[in-house]
């Protein structure tokens, strides 16, 4: 995939007009080359999630453009519902639906948005959630499922539609160390298979070994951006250094 | 101990402390003046459960109507569907079927008390049934529509797969608490002379003078429909039960 994404602006109103609105994405920058995988870094509340909700078609900013392999993201809302089932997207949390078990949160999208035949669909989950070593879950709701479980699942649902690529906020920030390296671990495999995807992540050491370029966002814009190996051993930027000191292991 | 047996223990205790009170106080009884009334007791239950279960159907459709108006963001609609709520259910049952059936159904031309009265009642419990389903909706997390959304569910599949399965579990132990209140609330319709259950019983005491065997009956009448409803409720809340996740 390649990314360019020019000036985009997005600013959150508070609706009771109490506060001043706050502008997240600040005339945002950002051109790939042809990548597999993009990692999204930098503080909370730089911006990071928006970006990628914007990305993902779930958000659309005030201003600026962003286009995928030169096909621009569409505005309104209709052409985005339709953009985002071309696409898949997994939040930090509570991504599954707690009245579904694991096995019908995967069905429910190929049946009620790809028009997938429920015997279809069902065939067409069976492998991956072998693959995965998930089969022996398929029939517990997610309050019976451990978080990474959860995630896995929710990885999966978001794959079994066959989308272009994938976007992940954050997937393992709300799980414990052990849940963290199978998500990732799982990650890591899609990533081998050729799976595009946009990631954003805390984990640098997980980026170094997935990402193909890294982007540093802080305060609404771009503040670095390179190759994985260039951003993580040759960035000169101070705040990208300090930023690095404090959350890579050495 | 099995749930029935329990039952079945306590019921007995009740009904044998009641009966030991009647007992103290020597109450002659007189059935057969009652018995003879039968009919008019049959007559009245049958309208109770018609009128019921018409407003309980229309007030359910009332309630899902405001509690989205309430949700709309559009202030003229919110302001409207919030003073419906306060307003019926700041003011007496009493009150709004003597102004509905003698002010506004006059002036409109609407005759049929039947009607009147149903409409009234489904109006009374609609804006209790509103804020149990706002209620049930809102405690939806934002991240589940966010989810439906980036799954590229419509918003009429988001509500109809998504956000009514999960809200239904949680409001249906406080609407089937309200649907029992609507059913002995519609006693309240004798006051406008609807035949019913209710206006029936005062009826037959009137005739015969046994004031307790003329509503017994009564109480046993509304048991018969208010125990069943709360037992499917359970048997519902059973169905949907899931952790949340």
């Amino acid at each position: 995939m390649k990314l360019a994404i020019h000036g985009l602006v997005r600013r959150f109103v508070d609706p009771g007009g109490g506060r001043p609105p706050v502008t997240v994405l600040d005339g945002l920058e950002l051109v790939t080359g042809d990548i597999g995988s993009l990692v999204l870094v930098g503080p909370s509340g730089g911006g990071k999630s928006t970006l990628l909700r914007i990305l993902a078609g779930l958000d659309v900013p005030a201003a600026g453009s962003v286009a995928f392999d030169g096909v621009p993201l569409p505005h309104d809302e209709a052409a985005l519902r339709a953009y985002r089932r071309t696409v898949g997207t997994v939040f930090q949390a509570y991504n599954l639906f707690p009245h579904l078990t694991a096995l019908e949160n995967l069905l429910l999208p190929l049946v009620h948005v790809h028009g997938l035949a429920e015997a279809a669909a069902r065939e067409r989950v069976r492998e991956p959630l072998e693959r995965f070593g998930l089969a022996a879950h398929a029939h517990k709701r997610p309050a019976e499922l451990s978080g990474g479980q959860k995630q896995r699942i929710a990885i999966l649902r978001a794959l079994v539609v066959q989308p272009r690529r994938l976007f992940l906020d954050e997937p393992t920030s709300a799980l414990d160390p052990e849940m963290t390296a199978e998500v990732l671990e799982m990650i890591g495999e899609l990533r081998a298979a050729g799976t595009q995807f946009v990631l954003v992540t805390h984990e640098m050491g997980f980026a170094r070994h997935v990402a193909d370029e890294i982007a540093f966002i802080a305060d609404g814009t771009v503040l670095a951006h390179a190759s994985a190996a260039d951003f993580l051993d040759r960035c000169t930027t101070p705040r990208v250094r300090s930023f690095l000191r404090t959350t890579l292991p050495t | 101990m099995p749930r029935w047996l329990a039952h079945t223990i306590v019921v007995a205790v009740f009904t044998g402390l009641i009966a030991l009170a009647f007992w103290r106080v020597g109450y002659d009884w007189n059935w057969s003046g009652v018995w003879d009334y039968r009919q008019k007791f049959l007559q009245g239950w049958f309208t109770t459960v018609a009128l019921s279960l018409a407003a309980l159907l229309a007030s359910t459709a009332i309630g899902v109507i405001a509690a989205q108006m309430m949700r709309s963001g559009i202030a003229l609609v919110e302001s409207a569907a919030r003073v419906y709520v306060e307003f019926i259910r700041g003011t007496p049952l009493l009150v709004q079927l003597l102004i509905g059936f003698y002010v506004v159904a006059s002036a409109v031309g609407l005759e049929n008390r039947y009607v009147v009265g149903t409409l009234v009642l489904a109006l009374f419990s609609g804006a209790y049934m509103a804020e149990i389903f706002r209620g049930g909706l809102d405690a939806i997390p934002r991240a589940q529509l966010d989810s439906a959304r980036a799954i590229g569910l419509s918003p009429w599949q988001t509500l109809r797969l998504v956000v009514l399965p999960q809200a239904v579990r949680i409001v249906l132990p406080s609407v089937a608490g309200q649907l029992v209140s609507l059913i002995k609330d519609s006693s309240l319709l004798s006051v406008i002379a609807i035949s019913e259950f209710t206006l029936n019983a005062q009826e037959v005491n009137s005739f015969t003078y046994s004031t307790l065997e003329s509503y017994l009956p009564l109480a046993a009448g509304y048991l018969a429909l208010t125990l069943p409803l709360s037992a499917l409720s359970r048997w519902l809340e059973r169905r949907f039960a899931y952790e949340a996740a």
